[in-house]
């Protein structure tokens, strides 16, 4: 099989190490050569993270370069905008409807941009928006929407839902499981 | 069993199967989990050591002791631990050891962007580098043996890329190893002139051995010699991405050991194909050598030059001449750049600093980010213990006026690591300098690790805390005080009183990381819509959670901890519990 790329964008802290490497669990379950590659230390404070994931039958760079991702899975509009250059032509741009300031933005330095769904949909890319942090609330916590949105992503991927609750097992502690697990199914049954 | 680990854990794998007994490091970004892993191993003794030449010295003691030891450390670290290095190379080993170098090729996390190839050159140590996983635990385990077998110490250079991705590993059981015998060698571990005069030639021959076993190594393999136009030299992360780009249309040659480079075998490859590109991260050091040797039809830094990182992309364009199409929005994105937490203790200091206009000397930490807008607040920042030594320097040439407007501000674990000495040197030197010390006990920036002032060890045992006060006094400081930033007012008095006293001083800003887990926030603070006026104020905070919306101050509660000091600096009452 020809190399599957998934870019998944966020602000630092909101979890996009712990989507990735759910991804990256139910693929090695699936057989495939996976990679994963991660950011740690500074650019996580706050700044804009990237994670990407690899899948087929050989993967050798972990890094997706532009117009490489067959799907960008985007925790905040801004970043969703900001990775869209790395999309396929004909790709799919799942993305949190959740807005965060930048620091230039929160300094006035800068406006963040409106309408961003509409101008990604106009620039010719497939995009599925979902509010997944009143869905992670509502599963019991705002932590939780990287959870929701592999839920998401999940139905735009060929796994079994089994698949799935095997690596949330593996990868989320016992004490969270839970929570974790109605996330991913309100983003799921979206 | 086949896992998916990150380079670093499975770098921990191959030392924990290699049946290595000590670990002692430096935490620093890409390198820090090689540790944090192998701690999660028993059979293991791991630490975290108060800089990287403690943590080489430890590991060369092991080592001389007679077991396999590790050390591990960023590039800039190994700048630390140079001084050990250069000797341990004369001295050699009697377990082996094995040392862990992280290169950080566009400073994702760094403060410069050096080639750390040089330091094995310029120390005649051999150093393998892997390009995925499952090559991090395999080089280890070589490095072990060809420590053993050479009598020397092995470096293994690992990169962001290789650090910081997860690829398949198959893990194995480890191999547990008696210690080997210790005798008392002087001529091999006194260093003394005479001694190492001898030692130096030893290094000699060593080095031509290495460079023999080189020319047949495993370690150095050629992929797809049937193709006859294009033939590649590559190392690293880079490799991955020769592949990607070029897939099994190019000759190539994978250079695992990087150190020394073989002759025989790069001249005949080279023979072998019209056009030779080396395609290597940072500097040419491959493609100087392919020179010294002679080979003439090769190119690499005039196409990649040596900053940042290199791309499949970059590569199918210089190759292919091919690119990618991709999807483009016409709209401006603000950028991102990296902050202070929401409630992070950093932030009060800064803010009464940029308020008093003071010169702060910065040093290696998140407070670095104290650097960016809104705050400004930070002049100058070099490398770890900077901070405190350049505002001496400064301090001593611009005279006493410098003096009352100038501080040092340093983390707790970077002022164990080299801040130390730089506040002796204050003291002994006698210049009237100010010293901020940020307590927020624990290393940071790197993700959480314990340091000798947080009273636990790596494992998370209890263990002996610095008194940094007690420190400070003993070092001739007699001006040391403590102070909890997230009180603007009583921060900012402290800075002007220590600034305006004639004598050096200590200030401890004291208050635990926002995101360490046993601290308990508050819960998010909210804006009065009917009293704020909008006059932004609290904007220049630089706090992520607060944002202006339709001219009124917001509060993000889903970011906001409660830290209270937008509160207390908000004039209009304007912002509350």
């Amino acid at each position: 099989m020809e190399t599957k790329s998934i870019m998944i964008v966020g602000v630092g802290g909101q979890g996009s190490l712990l989507a990735s490497r759910l991804l990256g669990s139910v693929l090695l379950d699936s057989g495939f050569d996976v990679k994963v590659s991660e950011v740690h230390g500074m650019s996580q404070r706050g700044g804009s993270v990237v994670t990407y994931v690899k899948y087929g039958d050989k993967v050798y760079s972990p890094i997706i370069e532009k117009g490489e991702a067959d799907i960008v899975v985007s925790f905040e509009m801004l970043e969703a905008a900001r990775s869209l250059p790395y999309l396929k032509k004909g790709g799919l741009l799942v993305t949190s409807t959740q807005q965060i300031d930048p620091m230039p933005v929160i300094t006035g330095a800068a406006a963040y941009p409106e309408d961003l769904a509409e101008k990604i949909k106009a620039a010719g890319a497939d995009i599925v928006t979902a509010d997944a942090l009143s869905l992670a609330e509502q599963a019991g916590s705002a932590k939780a929407s990287n959870v929701v949105l592999m839920g998401v992503l999940s139905k735009y991927m060929d796994f079994s839902a089994e698949l799935w609750q095997n690596a949330l097992e593996k990868c989320v502690p016992a004490k969270f499981l839970e929570m974790n697990k109605t996330a991913f199914r309100l983003g799921a049954e979206l | 069993m086949k896992k998916l680990m990150l380079g670093n854990e499975a770098f921990a794998r191959g030392l924990y199967e290699a049946g290595c007994k000590l670990v002692s490091s430096y935490p620093g970004t890409p390198s820090t989990e090689i540790t944090e892993e192998v701690a999660k191993y028993d059979e293991v003794y791991a630490e975290w050591a108060p800089n990287e030449k403690v943590a080489m010295e430890a590991a060369l003691g092991a080592s001389i002791a007679g077991a396999r030891s590790f050390c591990g450390m960023k590039h800039v670290g190994l700048n630390v631990a140079a001084d050990p290095l250069y000797t341990a190379a004369y001295t050699g080993v009697n377990g082996g050891m094995v040392i862990a170098v992280a290169d950080d090729q566009g400073m994702h996390s760094s403060q410069n962007e050096q080639d750390s190839r040089h330091h094995a050159i310029a120390s005649k140590v051999p150093m393998l580098e892997p390009s995925d996983s499952a090559e991090c635990r395999d080089f280890v385990k070589l490095a072990y043996d060809i420590s053993e077998q050479f009598d020397t110490p092995v470096i293994v250079r690992m990169s962001t890329r290789v650090a910081h991705s997860q690829s398949i590993v198959d893990t194995e059981e480890r191999v547990e190893l008696e210690l080997k015998e210790y005798t008392k060698n002087p001529r091999k571990y006194v260093m003394m002139p005479a001694f190492a005069k001898g030692r130096h030639v030893f290094v000699e021959e060593r080095t031509k051995k290495l460079a023999e076993y080189a020319e047949t190594s495993a370690l150095n393999r050629i992929e797809n010699s049937e193709s006859k136009e294009l033939g590649i030299i590559t190392n690293g992360a880079a490799y991955q991405y020769v592949k990607e780009a070029l897939g099994d249309s190019a000759a190539v040659l994978k250079l695992g050991m990087v150190n020394p480079l073989p002759e025989k075998l790069i001249h005949d490859f080279c023979a072998e194909y019209e056009r030779i590109i080396v395609v290597e991260e940072l500097d040419g050091i491959i493609e100087s050598h392919c020179r010294n040797i002679g080979v003439t039809n090769v190119e690499g830094k005039s196409i990649f030059g040596n900053i940042g990182e290199i791309s499949s992309a970059q590569i199918r364009k210089a190759v292919l001449g091919t690119e990618n199409e991709s999807t483009v929005l016409e709209e401006e994105i603000p950028v991102r750049p990296p902050v202070m937490c929401a409630g992070c203790p950093h932030r009060g200091l800064f803010y009464c600093l940029k308020k008093l206009d003071i010169t702060v000397s910065g040093d290696i930490g998140c407070y670095t980010l104290g650097a960016a807008a809104p705050l400004n607040a930070v002049d100058t920042t070099i490398c770890m213990g900077a901070s405190i030594s350049a505002l001496h320097g400064f301090n001593k040439v611009r005279g006493s006026e410098s003096e009352h407007k100038t501080v040092a501000v340093i983390g707790d674990s970077t002022f164990m690591h080299s801040g130390m000495t730089g506040l002796v040197n204050i003291a002994y030197n006698n210049s009237n300098s100010t010293v901020i010390i940020l307590d927020n006990s624990i290393t940071g920036m790197t993700g959480h690790q314990q340091n000798p002032t947080t009273g636990k060890n790596l494992k998370g045992d209890p263990a002996a805390a610095v008194d940094l006060e007690q420190l400070c006094r003993a070092i001739g400081i007699k001006r040391v005080r403590v102070v909890d930033p997230y009180k603007l007012a009583e921060t900012e008095a402290a800075i002007k009183e220590e600034l305006t006293a004639d004598e050096a001083s200590v200030i401890i800003s004291r208050r635990p990381c926002a995101l360490l887990k046993y601290v308990k926030h508050n819960p998010p603070f909210k804006v009065d819509a009917d009293k704020c006026v909008g006059c932004k104020q609290c904007m220049k905070l630089g706090c992520p959670a607060i944002s202006i919306k339709e001219g009124k101050a917001v509060i993000d509660h889903t970011q906001c901890v409660g830290c209270g000091i937008c509160m207390e600096q908000c004039r209009l009452g304007a912002i509350n519990e």
